[in-house]
């Protein structure tokens, strides 16, 4: 059965810890990273990768525009 | 154990597999400068800058856009937007804006302008520009608040809310009721399109998206004036988190300020006294 996979690229520089994108996850692939960038932010990474659509919610939603989404069926 | 490790190598692998560049389905627009936004982790601001710059690319239009900035949060947006742009004295912007258009009546020219700017010491031009039928569109960000002076009071203050200068709440016997500018504006012949939209979640930023697309579709024909409001958090004047400042906006904000379309291709869609 052909499944939609996807995964999201965060600009960890860019990111500044706002968690909006962790609550537009729609399959809670998004969690917030204990280290933290070089401005002081806990950045956002995928903590379940395999449950990413690809669906960009995340990427739509983020204020920084600090994520890129791809996506394939397989 | 040993399954759980090969599991983690296919997963390794089939991420390298996906990250490629035939498989990119978004990447924030470069229309984006790539500045550092000076907005606050989580501030509605950056999001809707980017939408702007994403119509502006789609439509092609990057070279013929212009901008005017305001005074308040967004008095560097020309930093962050890659268009040609100028800034106004606080309030001025719609004034502004009416000079360049009708100098280069060719040109895409657009306001993005708070609540303190707009709906304050703006009211006039605001106003007068919407009644003259500007071909411009005049992106207005309704936070409630004064965010860049430190969360004052803006007329757009909802009933009972908190800010610096009502640490009480806003009351409104004393300070008048908040001011619904937009359905006010919409009344004025002059608008061609008003409509309210929000940027917090995945589908309401898609939404929005459309209702900027539509706004500059309306300057391109024309057509008259077409104002977009967006409703967006100050999390730090607020004093929440970004998402309890969104959650907080659909609670509070989002019933006195309802959204969606309120006035289409020149015709009033919604009762606006009724919401007034
Ligand atoms: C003539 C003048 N009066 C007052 C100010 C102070 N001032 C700067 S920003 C601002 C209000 C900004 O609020 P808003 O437009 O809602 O923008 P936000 O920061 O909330 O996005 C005020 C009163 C000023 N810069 N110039
Ligand atoms: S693309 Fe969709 S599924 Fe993947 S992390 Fe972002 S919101 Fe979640
Ligand atoms: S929405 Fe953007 S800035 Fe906020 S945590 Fe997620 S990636 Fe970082
Ligand atoms: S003070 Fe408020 S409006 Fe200004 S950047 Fe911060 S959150 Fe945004
Ligand atoms: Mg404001």
């Amino acid at each position: 059965m052909a499944k939609v996979r996807g995964a999201i690229v965060v600009d960890i520089e860019r990111c500044k810890g706002c968690e909006v994108c962790v609550v537009n996850c729609p399959t809670d692939v998004i969690a917030m990273s204990k280290d933290v960038n070089s401005k002081g932010y806990h950045y956002a990474y995928m903590e379940h990768p395999d449950d990413c659509t690809g669906c960009t919610n995340c990427a739509i939603v983020c204020p920084d525009g600090a994520i890129t989404v791809y996506r394939i069926k397989n | 154990m040993k399954k759980n490790l090969s599991e983690d190598f296919s997963m390794e692998d089939s991420l390298e597999q996906i990250i490629q560049e035939k498989n990119l389905v978004y990447r924030p627009t470069r229309l984006m400068t790539g500045a550092t936004l000076s907005y606050c982790p989580g501030c509605g601001h950056g999001t809707i800058h980017r939408l702007i710059m994403e119509v502006v690319e789609e439509m092609g239009i990057q070279a013929e856009t212009i901008g005017v900035s305001p005074v308040g949060c967004a008095v560097l947006a020309y930093d962050f937007m890659d268009v040609d742009f100028t800034e106004a004295a606080h309030g001025r912007a719609p004034a502004v804006a009416t000079g360049i258009k009708r100098l280069w009546p060719d040109k895409y020219v657009f306001t993005y302008q708070g609540d303190g700017d707009l709906a304050a010491i703006g009211t006039a031009e605001t106003i007068h520009a919407c009644n003259r039928g500007e071909q411009i569109c005049i992106f207005f960000v309704n936070n409630g608040i004064y965010g860049m002076t430190g969360g004052q009071m803006a007329p757009t203050t909802l009933e009972g809310m908190v800010s610096s200068t009502t640490p009480y709440g806003r009351n409104v016997e004393q300070m008048g009721p908040p001011l619904k500018i937009t359905e006010l504006v919409a009344q004025l012949a002059g608008t061609y399109y008003v409509s309210r939209q929000s940027i917090h979640k995945a589908a309401t930023v898609r939404k929005a998206k459309k209702a900027i697309r539509k706004a500059f579709e309306v300057q391109k024909e024309k057509k008259g004036m077409a104002f977009v409001e967006f409703v967006s958090n100050c999390n730090s004047g607020w004093k929440m988190t970004p998402n309890e400042a969104n959650q907080w906006m659909e609670d509070h904000m989002f019933p006195f300020y309802p959204l969606g379309d309120i006035k289409v291709d020149g015709k009033l869609v919604k009762n606006v006294i009724q919401d007034l």
